[in-house]
């Protein structure tokens, strides 16, 4: 016989970001526990609401299948005694297995024999199994928990009723102050509490109460109730997925209705439109076919479509007000002058240690400074680049941007060219931002680009030196994923600039600004692992094994772009067989290199021709190589190096390196050292697991 | 509905839930948690239940009584229940059935939001609550308070009076509304609004609101090391309301601005952990008499 099973904890309103994650929890674990407690059930099916998590589980069976054991004891001669009788010890054993001495035989463990029985173990109840299920909701993780009157227990949210039934069953438990019941609760205000009377009947004795318990059928009801507005009114909603999911987990019965707004705010910024229907009130903003903005949005009721009209109408004051604000806002913004905005950054803390908004600015202008003359910016576009820096977060002092934040530096954007900027510095005001999250839009212009790592590097470099390093999930600055817009961005304008450079730069205007800081030493090394472990990262991502990442970053990242080209040439040859003499030569090279003292070599010290041959090899070899890396040819520069294989190989079969006489021995490890030296400036090729198959 | 006559509705739904009806407390202030009815008394294991209105001071937010949504100072109402009932979400909503506002003719939710002043050591977790997409009360379960943990945890509920009235009685400008029959905000408020944008942005005396702080916190530590914690308490409550003030006059620099608002924090912490110790040193009075009432 086998029945359903019901779980469901009825909870204060749960925050819509949590719920996705706790009903993935909530299945996994459940699983897990019923696989843990050795009861056979068929599917796993979860629930969640604002006001609801729950887990139905079918085909669950009345019992624990029975097992056979196998218990082993002393060992025989412990158990026979010399009249070959059953001792105590073998008696007792029996006994404590509820079996008789004519029950044991012998097995062999590791050429010992031992006393066995088998015995039978009874499949326990699943209905008194089932008390224990609380533990799972309680091993639920959330990213905040609270206490409410006078308990003890820390949850989500409140919890104030739980629904369990095995069949028809209600399976007795507490968590905290709260009991078991078959009685559930419905809609707020649509629906009753009610019973339910059977596990089974769970999702449809709720949806009679206004409560859609799963999560896809709301979801799905709301995209229906979209495209058929669409359809009706030939719109084109803004549909965005993350808007979509909150919008589910805020309703328990979803219905969808329109509303308008005045003509007269679409002279708005667009950006502020959107961004006050979407994230403000969770509108979904609406478009022409034509893909011209209209003045409609579409909201969703958590209810029916009774008195919907009168909750359309509240919607619309609602949007008309923020609106008001926001074209209240935007008019006063354009008063004054930019000059008069940045004045107020100077009252803006941007982090305790690290000073205001304003100093944040000048010290991004200065490394912006650097950088354009780093990338020989010529004299109008150094002037463009320094405006740009200076300007760059004026807008922070907007009342728009006060009032919404995710609209920086679109706003900056905008405002700058009606303050009469130029189109480059009003793009780059924008472009410092990005890439806004992982893996976004990168700057399409060389100076926005330049702000934008000149901004991230201060962000980076500042927080580290006062010790706000990202430690497993916590990264609330978002460091690491600024690290990485850093090395995206030099990475796609291939920039001839290592990322080492850059770090030191910016260290030492930390250091001129005498800010309090950690020693150097510290900082600097805390930020050169930092930027090694996100290039790590991102070469990772680009398909890079392990090995060969580990290679590539053996001195550093140095120029990004020919560090990743580095790494996807030695992918290539690690497994092309034709290269296979070179790594080794070059390997073996290395490995004895590491006993030298010097890299100095000196002719007169040679003793046979290989040795000579080697040496004039490299002399001629070298400056290829070092030019071939100059112009960012890893292939080229690893060709040149190959040159050395067979005068390498040659050289080891002619020449004794470890020569008892201390000078000649010196010399040739310093020749190999010289060759090593250089490699190295490639890659360490002895960390590569090499794969040709011969 | 009038105004007056919500207060009047709001007050007689919360009394008839046993709360005491308190009026506002005589010490400007930001908001009402400020009240010491809530700070203080939201501290240590005794239960309080209580409801009042708080006109509560935001210099920076004056408007010269131009702007049709921002005042320097609007009007909380305020409820406190410690320990919070399990039925709190029900009563609210009752309280919202009382003014009128009939649920099923609305959209009503309770979305995430969590509230924290770090001035005051304070946190709690609860929901801004939604009337038709409008923001219309605070709702927070205190967890923490004057860097304290709360033990037991009291509900919070903040209305916006006139955000809730402009709702109910459909008027776009607060200046508007109507406070009892044929008198408005503006009548009463607009004179205020204005002398009060004046004073702040224009008139106030730094020099004198600088002493007065120096002058206020200073007597604060003093009698707070004779363990008077309600007179204490009115001075940091001064503290902050000055400080306020020289924030929106823009006369406190960055690093002074981290600066005050820590000295503010430490004397909150300060008080807190001094009032337990006073209620305790009493007998927790307020936990016997419950005892009593329940036998």
């Amino acid at each position: 016989m086998s029945k359903t099973v019901l779980f469901e904890l009825g909870v204060e309103e749960l925050p819509a970001r949590f719920i996705d994650d706790a009903l993935r929890q909530l299945e996994t674990k459940t699983a897990a526990w019923f696989k843990d407690a050795r009861i056979p059930f068929g599917e796993v099916k979860g629930f969640a609401t604002p006001r609801r998590l729950a887990v139905q589980i079918t085909e669950v069976a009345d019992k624990q299948p029975n097992l056979e054991e196998e218990a082993k004891g002393p060992a025989k001669k412990i158990a026979l005694n010399e009249d070959g009788e059953w001792t105590k010890a073998a008696i007792g054993f029996s006994k404590g297995q509820g079996k008789d001495v004519e029950d044991i035989y012998f097995k062999e463990i590791k050429g010992t024999e031992y006393v066995h029985v088998t015995k039978f173990v009874e499949g326990e109840w699943t209905e008194k199994l089932l008390q224990g299920f609380h533990t799972v909701f309680l091993s639920l993780n959330f990213p905040k928990n609270m206490r409410w009157a006078d308990y003890e227990l820390r949850y989500v949210r409140p919890i104030r009723w739980i629904t369990a039934l095995f069949g028809d069953q209600v399976i007795p438990f507490e968590i905290g102050n709260v009991s078991t019941d078959r009685w559930t609760r419905g809609h707020r205000f649509l629906g009753e509490d009610i019973e339910i009377l059977d596990a089974e009947q769970y999702e449809e004795a709720l949806q009679k109460q206004f409560v859609l318990a799963s999560v896809e059928t709301r979801k799905q009801m709301i995209q229906k109730q979209l495209n058929d507005l669409q359809e009706e009114k030939g719109w084109n909603l803004i549909i965005d997925q993350d808007l979509l999911d909150e919008v589910t987990h805020l309703v328990e019965y979803p219905t969808a209705f329109s509303g308008s707004f005045n003509e007269e705010f679409l002279s708005l910024p667009e950006e502020a439109l959107i961004t006050s229907m979407k994230e403000h009130q969770r509108y979904f903003p609406v478009r022409s076919n034509e893909g011209e903005l209209l003045p409609y949005f579409v909201g969703v009721r958590n209810g029916n479509d009774k008195h919907i009209d009168n909750v359309a109408r509240g919607n619309e004051k609602v949007l008309k007000a923020r609106l008001k604000d926001a074209q209240f806002f935007y008019e006063e913004d354009q008063k004054g002058t930019i000059d008069e905005k940045l004045a107020k950054l100077e009252r803006m803390v941007y982090q305790e240690e690290l000073g205001t908004l304003s100093d944040k600015v000048n010290r991004i202008v200065a490394i912006s400074g650097k950088l354009a003359e780093w990338l020989q910016l010529n004299d109008q576009e150094k002037q463009l680049t320094k405006r740009a820096a200076e300007i760059c977060k004026f807008d922070l002092v907007t009342q728009m941007v006060d009032e919404f934040t995710e609209l920086q530096g679109v706003m900056g954007e905008k405002y700058a060219r009606l303050f009469g900027e130029e189109e480059e510095v009003a793009v780059a005001i924008n472009e410092h931002y990005m890439p806004r999250q992982a893996n976004g839009e990168l700057p399409s212009t060389t100076i926005g680009a330049i702000v934008s790592i000149a901004d991230k590097l201060d962000t980076i470099v500042g927080s580290i030196s006062i010790g706000i390093i990202p430690t497993g999930s916590q990264d609330p600055y978002g460091l690491r994923r600024q690290a990485l817009g850093i090395l995206q961005m030099l990475k796609e304008k291939g920039w001839n600039v290592s990322v080492e450079k850059l770090i030191e730069l910016v260290h030492n205007f930390y250091d001129e600004l005498n800010l309090p800081t950690r020693t150097q030493e510290e900082v600097s090394h805390d930020l050169h692992e930092f930027f090694k472990v996100r290039a790590a990262y991102l070469l990772k991502e680009d398909g890079i094994d392990p090995d060969v990442v580990e290679a590539v970053l053996v001195q550093g990242i140095g120029r990004y772009a020919t560090t990743r080209d580095k790494a996807k040439v030695l992918v290539a040859k690690r497994s092309d067989a034709s290269f296979k003499p070179v790594q080794e030569a070059l390997g073996r090279a290395m490995n004895l290199a590491k006993k030298a003292e010097g890299t100095e070599v000196s002719k007169n010290l040679f003793e046979n021709e290989t040795e000579a041959k080697l040496y004039e090899v490299y002399q001629a070899t070298t400056p290829d190589y070092h030019k071939a890396l100059q112009e960012n040819k890893p292939e080229e520069a690893l060709a040149a190096l190959s040159r050395l294989a067979s005068p390498i190989h040659d050289f080891f079969d002619q020449t004794m390196v470890m020569a008892e006489d201390e000078q000649v021995k010196e010399n040739r490890l310093s020749l190999l050292n010289a060759i090593s030296q250089d490699v190295l400036t490639f890659a360490d090729l002895t960390a590569i697991e090499w794969k040709q198959q011969f | 509905m009038n105004i007056q006559n919500m207060i009047l509705t709001l007050q007689k739904h919360w009394s008839d839930q046993g709360c005491l009806l308190m009026q506002a407390y005589d010490t400007e202030k930001g908001a009402g948690t400020m009240s010491p009815m809530t700070l203080l008394r939201s501290l240590g294991p005794e239960p309080w239940n209580v409801a009042y209105v708080e006109p509560s001071r935001r210099p920076a937010d004056g408007r010269y009584g131009e702007n049709p949504n921002r005042l320097y100072q609007h009007h909380q109402f305020q409820v406190i229940m410690k320990p919070s009932p399990d039925n709190i979400q029900e009563l609210y909503l009752d309280s919202l059935r009382a003014l009128g506002i009939d649920p099923d003719q609305h959209d009503i939710r309770f979305v995430e939001d969590n509230w924290e002043n770090p001035t005051l050591g304070a946190a709690g977790l609860g929901w801004e609550v939604w009337l038709d997409g409008m923001e219309i009360t605070q709702f927070t379960y205190f967890q923490q308070i004057g860097g304290l943990e709360a033990r037991p945890v009291s509900a919070e509920i903040t209305y916006g009076i006139e955000r809730l009235a402009s709702y109910i009685q459909d008027k776009e400008n607060v200046f508007d509304l109507e406070w009892t029959n044929g008198v408005t905000v503006g009548d009463i408020f607009t004179q205020p609004e204005y002398e009060h944008s004046v004073y702040t942005f224009e008139e106030s005396d730094e020099d004198m609101l600088f002493d007065l702080f120096t002058t206020y916190e200073k007597e604060a530590k003093r009698i707070m090391d004779k363990g008077l914690v309600f007179p204490a308490y009115d001075y940091v409550l001064k503290c902050s309301h000055t400080f306020n003030l020289l924030d929106a006059k823009g006369v406190i620099s960055v690093t002074e601005r981290t600066g005050y608002i820590g000295r503010v924090r430490n004397l909150a912490r300060e008080i807190a952990k001094t009032y337990v110790e006073e209620r305790e040193r009493l007998g927790f009075p307020m936990l016997e008499k419950e005892a009593e009432h329940n036998e």
